[in-house]
């Protein structure tokens, strides 16, 4: 800027000499100058006024513009950001103890038809005619030719089947994405599986939901995406279970029984390795209840864990480790068997002769209801309830199925003197399989209580039951029940090597008037092997069984149900990797001396 | 001097916009090759699945045992049973052979040679 002098001495000089004051110039200058000075800010401060303003409006329009965007534009999903997301499919899978798979999902596609986009109606319904063998043509025409505008014809399709749909190339089919659920062992394990269907159902997906069994137990747990598709495992071992139900289905087979149901239990634990019933069905195509037969007869009822049934005299095993633990009695100590004893109209004798005194080992190896009933008296009915309570032998299973958790044992209802006597051999009181085995393991693995369990532990914390019997009690109730099979009623059970002990029983069905079937039984073997240091835990029940190779038919369970579960043990304990205990001295000695 | 300033940072200016709008660009690729793999992953499980129920399919117990029984006279296999197991004092101990012997170098040439004939 160019800087003008307040005082230029020309223009003072010729002031002086013409005698005015030079101050007043030098006032003007200044007052010229300042005027200038102050136009320049303002000037300048108007110009910034101007920026701030621009810089905000331009702010204003820049949020503006975005949010016109946001708002005209249409939503987009969000990219993953991070790779390797697993692909959730809808149902996580069900596997065996050993990671083997029970149950799965496979992709297919549903048909459905839509009439007003078809060319040629006729044409189509022939061709799936042929294709669907269960289709009718003249059916299916009926249904285009009908005001509706979209039909499911088929809710899964072979990949095959869909090849020859799309083959038709009547764009009125369409095919329609769906997941199922696959069961690629069929009927191995079927009650434990129950099985699945379509929930809601979309045109582009439908729901998968569990029916029965497991699947519907841990249906939300299956369906809940946080899984990430981590399989539930359960504690079944898929050989075990096809060996027993192999075995079982023989034994059914050739006792000509009307079913048959098998649990085998770890007895420390309470984890079932095996449970069938039969007859079973394919999870696959789970059948309809037929409303014409009874429920306990048809297939999808599960006999193991389901049905409550008296099971005789295994419960003598109860009255005998109650007696024992109380210090009533001892094993030696001698019961009065003579029978029949006669109680408010009721006659309670045994089913072949005995002596008129018995010590109680031969009570439960002989097997005497009289026996059983007097011993029950001298423990008395509250202390007999207060023990099978303890036993989890008068309130549900627990077990991980729907179909478990509504089959109640039925008990006497007013524990009279008459009911207690019954009770002590198994009669009047019903119990399902799954029951008796966990009751069995509870007494026989040192005495603690067993809770049985469908899911694999896996090295998880295991929940600690009460003390129901002394350790003591526990070893002396093996020696008597492993004497069942040395010399009792279950001598078809030796396994060589494999110390099987137990106790049958057989009892009479009842019939829907209240009173008993001569000649229809359930007979049962309750059994736990190697008897010195139990493991497993195998109960087998036939329901209607006869043995028909004597001269007179046999239905005990000596000759039924006891040579079968001797059979499932001789398969299946090997495959448990139990080492047979072989006496040195008998048998083994050629591998010796061979070298 | 300012002149250089100004020409300077506007370059500056023109090679950041190029390599932001580059980096855009590379960024767009790699979502779509991103998606692309996402869905051939997707591809991927869904064969494994199939494949999975498959070999289960296929090595269910009940085929297993068909196979068996059809194959007896080549395979003679019978169910495991108590008398398979054995004792480990049964197997034979096998006879110690020492280390093997890897690159051996023959030293019976080397031997010193008998002093006579050094003197000769």
């Amino acid at each position: 800027m160019k800087r003008v002098p307040l005082r230029p001495l020309a223009r003072i000089i010729s002031a002086r000499e013409k005698g005015e004051d030079p101050d007043l110039i030098e006032a003007e200058n200044l007052r010229k100058r300042n005027a200038e000075l102050s136009e320049r800010d303002r000037f300048q401060a108007e110009r910034r006024l101007l920026l701030i303003a621009g810089f905000y409006l331009l702010a204003f329009v820049v949020v503006a513009v975005r949010m016109g965007v946001l708002a005209s534009v249409k939503p987009q999903e969000p990219h993953a950001e991070l790779a390797g997301s697993p692909l959730v499919t809808q149902r996580a899978d069900i596997v065996d103890r050993n990671g083997m798979i029970l149950a799965t999902n496979l992709v297919t596609n549903a048909l459905y038809a839509q009439p007003d986009r078809m060319f040629d109606k006729a044409g189509a319904a022939r061709q799936l005619a042929r294709i669907f063998p269960d289709m009718n043509a003249a059916d299916l025409l009926r249904k285009f030719n009908s005001k509706r505008k979209f039909i499911w014809l088929r809710r899964k399709l072979s990949p095959e089947q869909q090849q020859r749909v799309h083959d038709i190339g009547d764009p009125g089919l369409a095919l329609a994405p769906r997941e199922m659920r696959l069961y690629p062992n069929g009927r191995l394990a079927a009650h434990v599986l129950g099985g699945a269907g379509f929930g809601r159902e979309g045109v582009q997906s439908a729901e998968l939901v569990g029916r029965a069994g497991v699947e519907y137990w841990f249906d939300s747990q299956l369906r809940d995406p946080a899984r990430q598709g981590r399989p539930l495992q359960l504690s079944l071992d898929l050989p075990v279970q096809a060996a027993t139900r192999r075995v079982l289905a023989g034994g059914m087979k050739l006792l000509r029984a009307k079913g048959a149901a098998a649990v085998l239990m770890k007895v420390d634990d309470g984890e079932i390795l095996a449970l069938v019933s039969l007859p079973d069905f394919d999870p696959n195509d789970r059948p309809a209840i037929n409303p014409k037969g009874r429920p306990e007869d048809q297939p999808v009822f599960n006999r193991a864990a389901q049905g409550v049934y008296e099971l005789g005299s295994t419960f003598k095993a109860f009255t005998a480790a109650a007696v024992l633990d109380q210090r009533i009695a001892g094993p030696d100590t001698v019961v009065d068997t003579k029978g029949p004893i006669r109680k408010d109209g009721f006659t309670i004798k045994d089913s072949h002769y005995m002596p008129a005194r018995m010590s109680l080992t031969d009570v439960v190896v002989k097997s005497s209801n009289v026996g059983a009933a007097n011993l029950a008296l001298e423990l008395g009915g509250d202390a007999q309830k207060a023990f099978l309570k303890t036993l989890g032998l008068l309130d549900p299973s627990g077990i991980e199925l729907p179909e478990a958790r509504k089959a109640r044992p039925l008990a006497p209802g007013k524990w009279t003197d008459l009911a207690t006597m019954t009770v002590s051999y198994g009669h009047g009181i019903a119990v399902t399989p799954v029951h008796l085995a966990a009751a069995y393991a509870s007494l026989v693995n040192g005495g603690v209580r067993v809770h049985p369990t469908l899911v694999a532990r896996n090295g998880g914390p295991r929940r600690r039951g009460e003390r129901v019997i002394s350790p003591e009690t526990s070893a002396t109730l093996r020696r008597i029940l492993r004497q069942v099979v040395t010399r009792g009623t279950a001598t078809l059970a030796e396994v060589p090597g494999y110390e099987v002990a137990g106790k049958t029983g057989t009892a009479n069905k009842p019939k829907p008037d209240g009173t008993y079937y001569k000649d229809r039984v359930i007979s049962t073997f309750a059994s736990f092997f190697p008897a010195s240091d139990p493991k497993y835990v195998l109960v087998v029940t036939l329901d209607e069984p006869v043995e028909s190779s004597g001269p007179k038919p046999r239905r005990t369970a000596g000759w039924t149900a006891v040579p079968v579960a001797a059979e499932i043990i001789r398969r299946v304990a090997p495959l448990l990797g139990l080492r047979p205990k072989i006496d040195p001295g008998a048998g083994m000695n050629y591998t010796l001396s061979s070298y | 001097m300012r002149l250089l300033m100004y020409t300077l940072s506007a370059m500056a200016v023109i090679a950041l916009a190029y390599w932001a709008y580059n980096e855009n660009y590379a960024t767009q690729q790699v979502l779509k090759r991103v998606e692309a793999l996402q869905a051939e992953i997707g591809r991927n499980r869904e064969k494994l699945s199939v494949l999975r129920a498959e070999w289960a399919y296929l090595n269910r117990p009940e085929r297993l045992r068909e196979l068996v029984d059809l194959n007896y006279d080549s395979l003679g296999l019978v169910p495991l049973s108590a008398g398979n197991f054995g004792d480990v004092g049964l197997v034979a101990f096998p006879r110690d052979t020492g280390p093997e012997l890897k690159n051996p170098i023959d030293l019976s040439a080397q031997t010193p040679r008998p002093q006579q004939e050094q003197t000769k």
